[in-house]
């Protein structure tokens, strides 16, 4: 049986001029939620397209349109909850946050604040082998995303497109468990994966598709421990919101640089305002987002257009019965069904698609641990090299467990697998029969071998002489006979037979 | 007995975005707390145990189907614009 148990990685210290400090972290996940349609109205999500070109009536909030909710939305939601082990509510409701903005028409948001509909759940973050942290989830809840607003396009306008308005999102609320930056990039990449297997959100954070707000405090040793406890947030220091990062790199500068600055603010006897602030990759600094006199309000109430939202356990159980094996569950799966080290079984689950093409590879190739190999070795390292993602792979799953079904009869050697490797990416064919047409199967015919050193040695008696000497020197004899034999005689059995003819 | 002075009118105009001239403040302070005394009589009824009521015929929230049904109509969205360009809404220069 595999070990599964794990410790909780150490949380990242940060020396101060009078001692260490502690960094604590949540974070709001904002995920678009893949769908064709808008959460409420029937406009198109597409990114790219024309200024308001996806836009319907509602999403501009002409007088008189109502909203009316997408079902595959809350499917979406659900699914998502259940995939992070989640209670469903069955009972949720919509809500307006209201606040001025030229990209919001409606002047508020629609979203859940007072009855989401996930309520808690957990992601398990794996920091290296046997290390993993536990990052509970408070709540998931759907919202409508903003439009968007251009600033450089003239001098003294704004321009707006609300193609964005209305897109729906998934606001992934966690506790304040996560402990330093690495782990708040490994839990953005955690949940990715999972989104990415379920098919809720495509997870591509250059478009926006996926977005962090980090709230970020500090605090002296001893004080988390004293938090998880009682669960009383008076023993952590006030946070502040980083808002609206998508990229990993830029989560963990701002993450570094703010408790950076907290510390040096407490240090100086002074006092952290809790405020929302936004990070300046150019400069590498955060700075406050919003005037200080002015405290957002946002006016939360019921949206009196939506009634609440009910939803039956038989529909949740039917969403429950179509869910995917998850990134935690095939990892271990390939640990136990193929020995995989915890290294390749990461790698390889790493995207749905490579674990798919791999187990697709083993299927024809009946060795899971040398697929491993030539899948994230040969197939990924050339993909890499050539700019190609696996579903563009010239190599089919099929003709590469083919040439691992080769290797492992011994009818090739790993160097001659390399070769085929090479024929089959760049004029394909069916590994067996290139193999069989062009003479590259392995010579194990010891008397052919026999042959070869013999011929070898009587060629050279000085370098015999040397190596009789030096028997390190053998090898050169060994190197010269898979020269003569165009590769294909088995490594193993040359080596053996140098080494009796040699006297060695 | 809550009260609305006219610091918090001056607030609530600003968040609702609202032009609301000093002079008329006090008087706007009155009516909204007027409005407040009211809700403070409503607070005397008992409603432990009432689940809120959120509409009169037992309806169930209505769904739509995963579909682009709508769209494609940037001139008519644009059309009340008092200003729009190159596909664009244009409105006074807006920056955090």
């Amino acid at each position: 049986m595999l070990d599964l148990s794990f410790e909780a990685p150490k949380p990242k210290v940060i020396a101060g001029a009078t001692g260490d400090w502690e960094l604590v972290i949540g974070m709001e996940i904002h995920a678009q939620i893949s769908t064709q349609a808008k959460l409420f109205s029937g406009a198109s999500t597409t990114f790219g397209a024309e200024p308001n070109s996806n836009v319907a009536f509602v999403d501009a909030a002409m007088p008189g349109m109502l909203p009316v909710v997408n079902e595959f939305c809350l499917e979406q939601a659900v699914r998502t909850g259940l995939g992070l082990k989640a209670a469903i509510n069955l009972r949720s409701a919509f809500d307006r946050k209201n606040y001025f903005y030229p990209d919001n028409p409606q002047g508020y948001q629609i979203s859940q604040l007072y009855h989401p509909i996930v309520g808690e759940g957990e992601v398990l973050v794996e920091m290296g082998p046997g290390v993993a942290r536990v990052v509970r989830i408070e709540r998931i809840h759907v919202e409508q995303d903003a439009g968007k607003s251009i600033h450089d396009m003239d001098p003294n306008m704004s321009f707006i497109d609300l193609n964005r308005t209305g897109v729906p999102l998934m606001e992934i609320v966690s506790r304040p468990d996560i402990r330093g930056p690495e782990e708040a990039a490994a839990y953005v990449g955690k949940l990715r994966q999972i989104l990415r297997y379920l098919g809720t959100c495509d997870g591509n954070m250059q478009n926006g598709n996926l977005r962090a707000d980090v709230n970020v405090s500090v605090c002296r040793p001893g004080q988390y421990e004293k938090y998880q406890e009682t669960q009383d947030f008076s023993h952590l220091g006030t946070r502040c919101e980083i808002k609206n990062m998508n990229s990993m790199r830029f989560i963990q500068q701002a993450i570094d640089y703010e408790a950076r600055r907290q510390i040096a603010i407490l240090e100086d006897g002074g006092k952290v305002d809790q405020e929302t602030r936004l990070y300046d990759p150019d400069k590498g600094e955060t700075r406050s987002m919003r005037s200080k006199e002015e405290a957002q309000d946002y006016r939360y109430f019921p949206d009196p257009d939506l009634l609440p939202l009910e939803i039956e356990q038989g529909w949740v159980d039917d969403i429950a019965a179509t869910m995917p094996e998850l990134p935690d569950a095939k990892k271990t799966r390939f640990m136990e069904g193929f020995g995989l080290t915890d290294y390749d079984a990461s790698v390889l689950t790493a995207e749905v698609e490579n674990a798919d093409f791999f187990e697709a590879v083993v299927a024809v190739g009946e060795d899971g641990k040398l697929a491993a190999n030539w899948v994230i070795n040969e197939l990924f390292g050339r993909l890499k090299k050539e700019g190609q993602e696996i579903g563009e792979s010239p190599v089919s799953p099929a003709q590469l467990g083919g040439v691992i079904k080769l290797i492992k009869s011994g009818d090739i050697s790993g160097k001659i697998a390399k070769d085929l490797f090479e024929i089959l990416w760049t004029e394909g064919g069916e590994p067996a029969a290139i193999v069989e047409e062009r003479g590259m199967k392995q010579v194990t015919d010891t008397g052919a071998i026999e042959k070869a050193v013999d011929e070898i040695i009587a060629a050279n008696p000085a370098q015999v002489e040397k190596a009789q000497q030096n028997p390190k020197l053998a090898g050169w004899f060994v190197g010269q006979v898979m020269k003569s034999t165009g590769g294909k005689a088995n490594p193993a059995a040359v080596n053996a037979l140098v080494m009796a003819k040699l006297g060695l | 007995m809550s009260t609305i002075d006219i610091e918090t009118a001056r607030r609530v105009a600003k968040l609702a975005r609202i032009r609301v001239a000093d002079e008329s403040l006090p008087q706007l302070a009155e009516k909204l707390s007027g409005i407040l005394d009211f809700m403070e009589q409503l607070n005397e009824v008992n409603v432990d145990g009432v689940e809120p009521m959120t509409s009169v015929t037992p309806m169930r929230l209505k769904r739509r189907q995963d579909g682009v049904t709508d769209g494609n109509m940037q001139d008519k969205i644009l059309k009340n614009a008092p200003d729009a360009r190159e596909g664009f809404f244009a409105v006074p220069k807006v920056v955090e």
